[in-house]
């Protein structure tokens, strides 16, 4: 059922990306990467703290720059892409949207936990009424069946949503689960709606789930170069475009050029190597929330345990995205029980 | 000695366990209890209760006004801003549950003495009754640069109130980091949880301080350990998960807050904090205002 429908790519080497940086890339270095993506035919590029707008924060992680700071950065060096901005209502909030739409942003994505959509009405509704590409992203995907998913998701379209994702933030998903997903997106939503899907690398599938998604109809795809981005990173741009040559399906990016861009300005940045070991594995594996890597490392190390069981009980616990904070707690509670 | 009576506007889940919790009191008497909806459950338990009802809403306050000195508003924050005035012409006492801020914040264990000056006070957010006491305890012993809080709730316990006023949240509960604790600066986080059983009330409280050190440790301690007592002397739920935990100028204090159960279910410690804080400001405006004590 694959037509010759173009996907649109969404870059988030310099958003998830940062997660994988401890949020340490510098304005200066996301000029450089947001001037290779545009140059390469990228066709959404998001930017700022991993956590979004307002992330820069203790809890999440200080950036090595402020929202603003990068958006000023980046802005000037996109000639044809849109920009965009990431918000997680709870922590980012309309002022601080206010304040990145004076960079001149063209997307903004609205994110909640999969089953809390209505958290996102009034952001969702200020982001259509200004005009904004507005996308509605429902993280942990995985945590509820499609058809609960569809009713989020109808929410999301009904606030004004025009294109609303699966995001599998925890890359806990298999193929068969993003089809079901995507397909019950693309039956349940009005066709004007586009799907998106978000992968992370977790199990090793983002790409093979990516294709999934397209071929269940999904309209827009999340990549990154290098596949840079939490836990095990998220769909790598390169193989990603290379296979959609293969198959046929057709995507903006240019293969050559985002293959310069993810050796020459990413993999030189990065300072671990973003891949399937033994912990991102794990938190595929037990469905925990991509972005608690690097903290659960930390605490780990810091309170002499291992980062597995701290991700392991994360998962019995059902943490959702942006509950960093329990990590400290589960790895206390874990060195305490080994006393 | 006669009761101070009051009234409860607003008969949802906050109004309703707001009842049982003042029937317990030794100074407050609930008297009414005034809605919208006629066919409002937490009218009928009011009722069953023995209060007053109207499902008049303004108008009925005004009928009503000889029976009661002080009134919780427990609405929402547009409504809350159309009451006050008229809770002021009627010379009541108010003590706003919403995000409106018509009133100065109060955190009991704080700031209680503001209070008992005006006839509107605010109660800020569950989060910031449940962190701004820690954000002061560290800032009294040392100045804070920086408070950061997260309250993570169950997402069972935030109703729609809350939801499409996310943002409100966020911003009133960061300011009052400022406004009552003292931090140079002030931010807050929310996070729903919707995992069943729901889970308690969680809050996590970061504060950048301006001195480090083993004597600086110990004093912020002491100073924790000691507000935490007395927060729990009206939310008998409120403690410490762990011990505050210092890494340089940085210390992280875990919350954990656990409801009476009155009439919401035990984790809802968000709407619990909330309600006992209230009736908490009341008694002192009662002993200080009516002298009832």
């Amino acid at each position: 059922m694959m037509n010759n429908k173009k996907i649109i790519l969404t870059d988030v080497t310099m958003r998830d990306g940062m997660h994988a940086m401890a949020h340490q890339f510098s304005d200066d270095d996301m000029a450089v990467i947001a001037k290779a993506l545009d140059e390469a035919g990228m066709d959404i590029i998001e930017a700022t703290h991993g956590d979004g707008l307002g992330g820069n924060s203790l809890q999440y992680g200080l950036a090595k720059n402020t929202d603003a700071e990068y958006l000023a950065a980046v802005a000037p060096q996109i000639k044809n892409a849109k920009l965009s901005v990431l918000l997680i209502p709870g922590i980012g909030t309309i002022e601080d949207l206010k304040e990145a739409m004076q960079y001149g942003i063209n997307t903004v994505r609205v994110c909640t936990h999969c089953t809390e959509a209505d958290v996102s009405a009034q952001h969702i509704a200020f982001a259509r009424k200004n005009g904004l590409d507005t996308v509605g992203f429902l993280m942990m995907s995985h945590m509820i069946p499609p058809e609960k998913l569809v009713e989020q998701a109808k929410l999301m379209a009904s606030y004004g949503a025009n294109c609303v994702y699966s995001t599998d933030s925890a890359g806990n998903l298999t193929p068969d689960g993003v089809t079901a997903r995507i397909t019950a997106l693309r039956e349940a939503l009005p066709a004007d709606v586009h799907i998106g899907f978000h992968a992370h690398q977790n199990l090793s599938l983002a790409v093979a789930n990516s294709i999934a998604a397209v071929e269940a109809g999904a309209d827009r795809i999340d990549v990154s170069l290098a596949g840079l981005g939490a836990g095990a990173g998220n769909t790598p741009a390169e193989p990603f475009v290379a296979v959609c040559n293969k198959l046929g399906i057709p995507v903006g990016a240019d293969l050559y050029k985002i293959s310069d861009a993810a050796d020459n300005l990413v993999r030189p940045r990065m300072t671990h190597p973003v891949q399937v070991d033994g912990k991102s594995l794990m938190i595929g594996y037990a469905g925990v929330y991509s972005s608690f890597l690097l903290h659960a490392e930390r605490a780990a190390a810091r309170y002499g345990v291992d980062t597995r069981d701290i991700l392991v009980e994360l998962g019995r616990r059902k943490m959702v995205g942006g509950q960093e904070d329990m990590i400290l707690d589960v790895a206390l509670d874990i060195a305490k029980q080994a006393k | 000695m006669n009761k101070v009576r009051v009234a409860i506007m607003g008969s949802g889940n906050i109004g309703t366990d707001l009842m049982y919790k003042l029937k317990r009191s030794k100074v407050l008497e609930p008297r009414i209890m005034i809605g919208i909806d006629p066919n409002s459950t937490g009218l009928q338990r009011a009722k069953n209760e023995g209060l007053l009802v109207s499902h008049k809403s303004i108008d009925a306050v005004r009928e009503y006004a000889d029976q009661f000195d002080i009134i919780f508003d427990s609405t929402s924050a547009n409504a809350h801003i159309a009451n006050a005035p008229v809770y002021r012409e009627l010379g009541k006492i108010a003590i706003d549950l919403t995000p409106a801020a018509v009133g100065p914040f109060v955190i009991p264990s704080v700031n209680i003495q503001d209070a008992l000056k005006v006839d509107n006070v605010n109660m800020v957010t569950c989060g910031g009754q449940a962190t701004t006491p820690i954000t002061y305890a560290v800032n009294r012993v040392v100045p804070v640069s920086y408070a950061e809080i997260v309250a993570t709730i169950s997402s069972k316990s935030a109703g729609p109130g809350t939801r499409a006023n996310i943002d409100e949240f966020t911003e009133t509960t960061g300011k009052a980091q400022v406004v009552v604790a003292g931090a140079k600066k002030g931010k807050a986080i929310i996070v729903l949880n919707p995992a069943e059983p729901p889970i308690m009330m969680r809050n996590t409280v970061r504060c950048l301080m301006e001195q480090e050190g083993p004597e600086v440790e110990k004093a912020v301690k002491e100073s924790i350990a000691n507000i935490v007592k007395q927060v729990q002397e009206y939310v008998p739920g409120y403690r410490l998960k762990h011990e505050p935990q210092f890494d340089g100028n940085r210390v992280t204090v875990f919350i954990e807050v656990e409801g009476l159960g009155d009439f919401l279910p035990t984790y809802s410690g968000n709407l619990d904090i909330m309600n006992c804080s209230a009736v908490c400001v009341a008694e002192a405006m009662a002993a200080e205002r009516f002298n009832v004590k």
